[in-house]
């Protein structure tokens, strides 16, 4: 389990800085066509990118399988939704309402899921996933089943940057960007090391004298509020928040996200969530059967590749590497 | 709330609890003896009842569509182990997890592909067609009280089978430590098999006999699925036992939630709100079951002793 600390350069500096290149160059490429749709998908990569952030953390660096993440990105966005039917649109409220509320969720869950190991951990966060599900669909003051249209997006200061797409797409990116600089921080401090001890040897970090559990709950908590991020951006980008976005299949996508990227890398989970988003969105447009061709795809891709994306690549170049060594030139 | 309607809740709770009996008991073994979280164990539920439709249509016998049901559903899971599963034993939980959810968006959208997406029916059978009075003023459907007897029934044969033979023994083995018993010379793969198989032929009779009671449609697998694992979490792991008790307080829990929760809160509170709130806890109440129960008990109510893993 020590392949993440090992990667290479290529990895760690420039294969992020590409990333957030790509993103910050694509209005650029789409002003010449299909700006509002091209805008509009890699919005919604970027905002999954970061509730795939938070996961990574958690699963990648903590072997905590959250299966009910999807939840906190819920909490989020019914935070700007519940608050805008009442004509709150100001962000400096919205924003900290939603943040507070996901990590509230995720203190309070945390505290009961992480008495749980394995696979009780995987299936109790899936139950207070589908908490959070059926509760908001039991909100008929705020549109139930059906979810609730957001009028008017959210203000700064009387200003209104989320109503102009581009310059929301680059609002975006910043937060993308902030979100894994903060993450990296993290999982580089003490807090993170000990928590990814945590993960390789329960027993011993106890013995050092650390409350693991604490560290575990600070994580899940700080997780849950990077969900709360996405689904605060979310309902602001779609004008929308539905019970759908709880949904346990949601988890799930978000699981394959990280997954699809590699975990345990953090850059992982944007590739992931890019990979994941831009393929779906591919298939869809080839056919609306698109999951009969989806489902066993992710089938081969458990099957296949092992650490995903980034892990495959690096089989291929290892592979090559050793080839050239073995060959030398003459 | 009067007695007439309690009776009747009582009763379609049960029947969901012997539903969720059906399902779960397979998942638990699996789960148990394989170490295998199977999502895909809902879909299986889902082409049970696709299959009896289909076979019904066919040959327009009840019996036969029962049948041929049964074994075509034991069939497909045990092609689905053979293709998927048996490659899935060995890896970590979170693999199992995306690849059966691989299988559910495949299958629930070539079941969509394959019979539409509009609901269909399947009618009750006609020797079990019509409502029977079980006290003056209360009818109830007879075919409620065959699948209510009919969980109650494979519920026993399964205790029987678990408990007093030699393949049940060596499940019961299995599930408390499976490497011992691969040890002891015991062909662990061809166990894995049975227990597959009869799981998914379980949860394939579930839905069979719940189609002519629900509508059948594509995605009816999910929601059924989440709770059975809600029920085999509760009930721990790995035993028959618990799943049973889980269950059936399951399925009172939730079916009598849901008919009394505002009449119980409009006792504490002005009918308005208890108008709104009584659904929301109505519908959360399994999960706040589940949370409290892992809570006191982080292995469930009746965690199989001196499990190893």
């Amino acid at each position: 389990m020590t392949a993440p600390l090992r990667e290479s350069a290529l990895g760690r500096e420039i294969l992020p800085i590409a990333i957030f290149l790509g993103f910050a160059l694509l209005p650029v490429a789409a002003a010449f066509g299909a700006e509002a749709y091209l805008l509009d998908l890699f919005m919604r990569v970027m905002i999954f990118a970061i509730a795939a952030l938070g996961l990574d953390l958690l699963v990648g660096y903590g072997a905590l399988v959250s299966f009910g993440h999807a939840a906190f990105i819920g909490i989020g966005a019914y935070a700007v939704g519940i608050l805008a039917a009442h004509d709150i649109n100001e962000a400096w409220i919205t924003l900290p309402v939603a943040l507070i509320a996901a990590t509230a969720f995720g203190y309070l869950t945390g505290t009961i899921c992480l008495r749980t190991r394995g696979v009780y951990f995987i299936m109790i966060t899936l139950a207070f996933g589908q908490m959070a599900y059926f509760l908001a669909s039991s909100l008929a003051p705020y549109g139930g089943d059906d979810g609730l249209t957001i009028h008017t997006r959210n203000t700064l200061f009387g200003l209104a940057p989320f109503a102009d797409t581009r310059l929301f797409y680059y609002i975006v990116l910043a937060c993308l960007i902030g979100c894994y600089w903060l993450c990296r921080a993290l999982v580089v401090s003490r807090f993170g090391r000990v928590f990814r001890g945590a993960r390789e040897n329960a027993t011993r970090m106890a013995t050092l004298g650390y409350d693991i559990h604490r560290y575990q709950l600070a994580a899940y908590a700080i997780s849950g509020a990077l969900g709360g991020f996405a689904g605060f951006l979310l309902a602001n980008a779609t004008d929308f928040v539905s019970p759908a976005y709880m949904s346990w299949q949601r988890s799930g996508e978000l699981i394959i996200m990280i997954l699809f990227g590699g975990l345990g890398t953090l850059h992982g989970a944007i590739i992931g969530a890019l990979a994941y988003l831009l393929l779906g969105e591919w298939l869809s447009d080839l056919t609306e059967n698109w999951k009969m061709i989806f489902g066993p795809l992710l089938v081969l891709i458990v099957l296949l590749a092992r650490g995903g994306l980034l892990g495959l690549v690096g089989q291929l170049a290892a592979r090559w590497r050793r080839k050239s060594i073995a060959e030398p030139q003459s | 709330m009067s007695m007439s309607l309690l009776v009747v809740q009582i009763l379609n709770g049960l029947q969901l609890g012997v539903l969720l009996f059906l399902i779960a008991a397979g998942l638990t073994l699996v789960f148990g003896v394989m170490n295998f979280i199977n999502l895909a164990h809902g879909v299986q539920y889902m082409l049970g009842a696709y299959l009896a439709v289909m076979f019904y249509t066919i040959t327009g016998s009840s019996l036969l569509a029962l049948v041929l049901a049964l074994f075509s559903a034991l069939a497909f899971g045990l092609f689905l182990e053979f293709v998927v599963f048996r490659h899935l034993y060995e890896r970590d939980h979170l693999d199992q997890v995306i690849a059966t959810f691989g299988i559910i968006l495949f299958l629930n959208q070539a079941v969509k592909y394959v019979w539409g997406a509009a609901p269909l029916s399947l009618p009750v059978p006609e020797l079990f067609s019509g409502s029977v009075v079980l006290m003056p003023g209360l009818l109830y459907p007879v075919w409620r009280l065959v699948v209510i007897s009919a969980g109650l029934i494979v519920a026993l044969m399964l205790y029987a089978l678990v408990n007093l033979t030699r393949l049940g023994m060596l499940v019961r083995a299995g599930a408390n430590n499976a490497p011992m018993v691969s040890a002891l010379g015991v062909d662990i793969r061809r166990l894995f098999m049975i227990v597959f198989g009869f799981g998914t032929m379980l949860a394939g009779f579930a839905g069979i006999m719940i189609a002519p009671i629900l509508s059948v449609e594509p995605g009816m697998g999910d929601t059924i699925l989440i709770l059975a694992f809600v029920v085999i979490v509760i009930g721990g792991i790995g035993s028959i036992r618990g799943a049973f008790i889980a269950a059936l307080l399951i399925g009172l829990a939730d079916t009598l939630g849901r008919s009394f929760s505002v009449d119980v809160l409009r006792l504490v509170m002005a009918p308005s709100p208890a108008r709104t709130v009584g659904p929301a806890i109505a519908s959360m109440l399994i999960y706040l079951m589940m949370a409290l129960v892992l809570y006191f008990r982080p292995t469930g109510l009746f965690p199989p002793k001196g499990r190893v893993r």
